[in-house]
C-alpha cells in the first residue's frame, strides 16, 4: 500500500490549513431570534423565524446541564435552496437536499463585486455585462462553480435597513433574469448566493419572469445560497465554498454553514 | 369636592418597597354572586320571587318568606345615608395602613340596610346616597356609597382609588402597536394621563400605517417586543419590567379559518403561539415584578388586561382556530388572575365582539370601532371591572350563552353570528 502520509491532494490540504496557507472563512449568519425572515402577504403561508428556548441550565430543569430547543423554517438565516423549492424544479430529479449528489456540497466559487452598484442603488440588478465584465478580468465562469453577488448587504446589521422595505415591498439587489439565465444556460453553473434575504431581488416579483434567478435555477437543478456574509473576504475566483444541507427527507432547503477555503498568495 | 389626584413625587429608593395587605377577602358562595356581578360592573342583590323582598346580606332563603326562589337582580343603589362611622384604628392590616376610614350605614330605598365604605364627597347623614358594588385589591365585591352628584375628579377619591386601577399617571405597556386597535389604546391611555406608554414593535422592518405618528407621541416610547420569541420578552421584562404598572396584552394573530378551510396546523400554530404562549410568556417575566410592586404608592402597580374574544365563550367555526387560541388564553387569564389575587394585581379579561380590522372585512356590522374598544378598556381600568364585553355582538352572545351555550353553540354551528 502507497504511504500517503506526504504525497497525497487531501494530506497537502491539510498541511496548508495548518500552515495558514490556506484559511478558512465562515460566511454564515449567526441564528438568532432577531434576524429578519423572509415575509410574504400576511394571508399565505409564512416561514417560522429562528426561535429558541431554554430545555434546562444547570438548574431544577437538568441539574448538571445546558440545552435548548429550536424552531425555524428550511428558508430561514443563511440558507440553501434545492430546486424542490421552486415549481420549475418540483420534477426534476434529486431535487431535494436529502437526495442531491453530496459532492455537489464541495465546490469553487467566483465572486462578482457589485458593492458600489447596490450601494448606489438598493434595487440593483447584476447584468449579462457584469459577468462578462467579470470574466474579461478574471477569466470564464467554469462550469459546475458558484457564482456569487457580492453586495457588502450583510454588512447591513439593524433588521430594518437589512430588509429595507417600504410601502412598496422590499428593496434589495439581485441578479436580472438575463443575467440568472446566462449563468445557468451559458454557463452551467451550480448555483447562485446573494447576501440579502432571497437570491431573488428585494422587487423580483415584478421580473419577467417573477423572481427569475429561482425560476432558471431551480429549473435546471441548480442550487442557491443567500443571507451570506464576508464575502469581501473571498477573492474573486479560487475559493471552494463547502455547504451540505441538513438532510431533511424531501426537504426544500435548510439553514446551514458556508465555510469557504481561500488560498493565500503567498 | 375631591380634590385632583396630583403627580406623586418619585419613590425614594433607600425604603423597603411597601408590600400589600390585602383587605379580608373570604366570602361564602352565596356571597360570591355579588362580586360576579361587580366583576361586570353591577350592583345586585337577591331578590325574593314570592314576596318579592330585597335583601342584604346575601342568605341561602328569603328572610321573609324563607323561600329558597331567590333571583339576582340589578339595583338602582338609591337609598339614604344615615350615619357616619370613620375608623381611626383597625386591627385589619390593609385598613390600618389606609386610617383614617370612613363608613357609613345606608337604608336603600329597595328595603335592605347595609354599611358601606364612604365617598369622600358624601356629606353629614341624613342625605341621599347612591350604593356601587366594586370589586376591592382582595378582587371581591364590597359596597361603595356614592354622592348623588359627583363632581370633575371624584374619580380621584382616595378610598375609591383602593378599588380602581386608573391609569392617570401610571406607566403602561401596549403589546402591540401595529394594529388599530393597538393605536387606539395607546391614544387613549395618553388621553387619560398615562405617564408613560411603553409600545411593543414586532419586526421592525414592516412598515404599518399610523405606526409614525403614534411614535411621536411624548409620553410613549416604542420597545422591540415579539411575543413569539422568549428572549424578546425576557429582555424587555428586564429593562422595564420592575416599572410597569399596568400591562395590556393586545397583542394577537387572528386568521378567518376554521378546520378545512386551511391545509396544515402552521397558521393554527402561529395564533396559539401569540395569542395563548404569548400570553404565558409575558405572564412569566412581567408577573413577578408587577406582584411585588402592588403597594409601591399611590400609583403603583395595579393591573393586566387581556384582549381575548367574545369567541373565547363559545367556537365560532368560521374563525375556528382563533377561536380555539383565545378559549386557551380565556383558560391561562383564569389562572393569572388567581396567581395576581394574593399580590392585589387586577387581571381584567375584555372580550370583544369581530373588530373593524382587516381579519373581519367580510363580516357584516355591527363590529366594534377599535377607538369603542380602546375606551372600554380605560373605562374598566377606572371602574375596577373585571370582565369587560364591548360591542353588540359581545353582548348579545354573552347574553345568549348565559342562557344556554348548547342552544348557541347549535346556533352558531348553523352559521349565525
Amino acid at each position: 500500500m502507497q504511504d500517503t502520509r506526504t504525497s497525497s491532494v487531501l494530506s497537502s490540504l491539510v498541511a496548508a490549513m495548518l500552515s495558514g496557507r490556506i484559511r478558512v472563512i465562515d460566511l454564515t449568519q449567526t441564528l438568532t431570534p432577531e434576524f429578519p425572515q423572509i415575509a410574504l402577504p400576511p394571508e399565505m403561508g409564512q416561514c417560522w423565524p429562528f426561535r429558541i428556548e431554554e430545555v434546562s441550565a444547570y438548574d431544577e430543569r437538568g441539574p448538571g446541564w445546558y440545552w435548548n430547543n429550536f424552531s425555524c423554517g428550511e428558508h430561514t438565516g443563511t440558507h440553501f435552496d434545492a430546486p424542490i423549492h421552486w415549481i420549475s424544479g418540483r420534477d426534476l430529479p434529486n431535487n431535494a437536499v436529502d437526495t442531491i449528489p453530496a459532492k455537489h456540497f464541495v465546490a469553487p466559487a467566483c465572486v462578482i463585486d457589485c458593492a458600489a452598484q447596490s450601494t448606489a442603488n438598493p434595487d440593483y440588478l447584476l447584468t449579462v455585462a457584469d459577468i462578462e465584465a467579470f470574466e474579461a478580468q478574471h477569466g470564464r465562469i467554469p462550469a459546475g462553480a458558484w457564482v456569487l453577488m457580492r453586495t457588502d448587504w450583510s454588512k447591513r446589521q439593524d433588521p430594518e435597513a437589512y430588509q429595507n422595505f417600504d410601502e412598496t415591498g422590499q428593496h434589495t439587489p439581485g441578479p436580472s433574469a438575463e443575467a440568472a439565465q446566462f449563468l445557468v444556460e451559458q454557463r452551467g453553473v451550480l448555483g447562485f448566493g446573494s447576501e440579502a434575504i432571497g437570491t431573488d431581488a428585494g422587487q423580483g416579483y415584478h421580473l419577467r419572469p417573477p423572481y427569475p434567478c429561482h425560476y432558471y435555477m431551480h429549473g435546471a437543478g441548480r442550487y442557491g445560497l443567500q443571507c451570506l456574509c464576508n464575502l469581501d473576504q473571498l477573492p474573486p475566483t479560487g475559493a471552494v465554498l463547502i455547504c451540505p444541507p441538513l438532510k431533511i427527507q424531501k426537504g426544500s432547503g435548510s439553514p446551514l454553514r458556508v465555510l469557504a477555503l481561500v488560498e493565500s498568495a503567498a | 369636592m375631591t380634590m385632583p389626584l396630583m403627580r406623586p413625587k418619585r419613590k425614594n429608593p433607600v425604603l423597603r418597597t411597601r408590600q400589600m395587605n390585602l383587605p379580608p377577602g373570604a366570602r361564602g358562595r352565596v356571597a360570591l354572586n355579588l362580586t360576579a356581578a361587580a366583576a361586570e360592573g353591577r350592583f345586585e342583590l337577591q331578590v325574593c320571587q314570592d314576596c318579592a323582598a330585597v335583601q342584604y346580606p346575601p342568605r341561602e332563603a328569603c328572610h321573609r318568606c324563607l323561600s329558597a326562589r331567590l333571583q339576582w337582580r340589578a339595583q338602582s343603589g338609591e337609598g339614604t345615608l344615615l350615619g357616619i362611622t370613620t375608623l381611626h384604628h383597625s386591627n385589619d392590616p390593609f385598613f390600618r395602613e389606609r386610617l383614617p376610614w370612613r363608613l357609613g350605614l345606608v337604608q336603600l330605598d329597595a328595603g335592605p340596610s347595609l354599611i358601606v365604605h364612604l365617598h369622600g364627597e358624601v356629606g353629614d347623614a341624613p342625605t341621599p346616597v347612591r350604593v356601587g358594588a366594586r370589586l376591592d385589591r382582595a378582587g371581591q365585591a364590597v359596597l361603595i356609597g356614592f354622592p348623588k352628584q359627583g363632581t370633575e375628579h371624584m374619580a380621584d377619591d382616595k378610598m375609591l382609588r383602593e378599588m380602581s386601577c386608573d391609569p392617570k399617571f401610571r406607566k403602561v405597556l401596549v403589546t402591540d402597536g401595529k394594529t388599530a386597535v393597538g393605536q387606539a389604546i395607546v391614544q387613549a391611555l395618553v388621553k387619560a394621563g398615562a405617564d408613560i406608554v411603553w409600545v411593543g414593535h414586532a419586526e421592525p422592518w414592516k412598515k404599518l400605517p399610523g405606526f409614525d405618528d403614534l411614535a411621536r407621541l411624548p409620553q410613549v416610547t416604542m420597545v422591540p417586543l415579539d411575543l413569539s420569541n422568549a428572549r424578546s420578552v425576557t429582555e424587555l421584562a428586564g429593562e422595564i419590567g420592575g416599572k410597569v404598572d399596568i400591562v395590556i396584552n393586545n397583542a394577537e394573530v387572528h386568521r378567518a379559518h376554521g378546520i378545512a378551510s386551511r391545509r396544515g396546523t402552521d397558521v393554527a400554530k402561529a395564533e396559539m403561539d401569540i395569542n395563548y404562549f404569548g400570553l404565558l410568556r409575558l405572564a412569566q417575566e412581567f408577573g413577578p415584578a408587577l406582584k411585588g410592586r402592588s403597594a409601591d404608592g399611590e400609583i403603583g402597580a395595579t393591573a393586566w388586561v387581556n384582549l381575548l374574544s367574545v369567541y373565547a365563550l363559545s367556537n365560532y367555526p368560521s374563525h375556528g382556530t382563533f377561536s380555539a387560541s383565545k378559549a386557551a388564553a380565556h383558560s391561562l387569564a383564569q389562572c393569572l388572575r388567581a396567581e395576581m389575587r394574593p399580590a392585589g394585581i387586577r387581571v381584567v379579561n375584555v372580550f370583544p365582539g369581530p373588530i373593524d380590522d382587516e381579519w373581519n372585512q367580510n363580516l357584516p356590522p355591527p363590529k366594534v370601532a377599535p377607538a369603542t374598544l380602546a375606551s372600554a378598556i380605560v373605562k374598566a381600568l377606572r371602574d375596577g371591572i373585571e370582565d369587560v364585553y364591548p360591542g353588540d355582538v359581545a353582548q348579545e352572545w354573552l347574553e345568549r350563552w348565559r342562557e344556554n351555550p348548547k342552544v348557541l353553540e347549535r346556533e352558531l354551528a348553523a352559521g349565525g353570528g
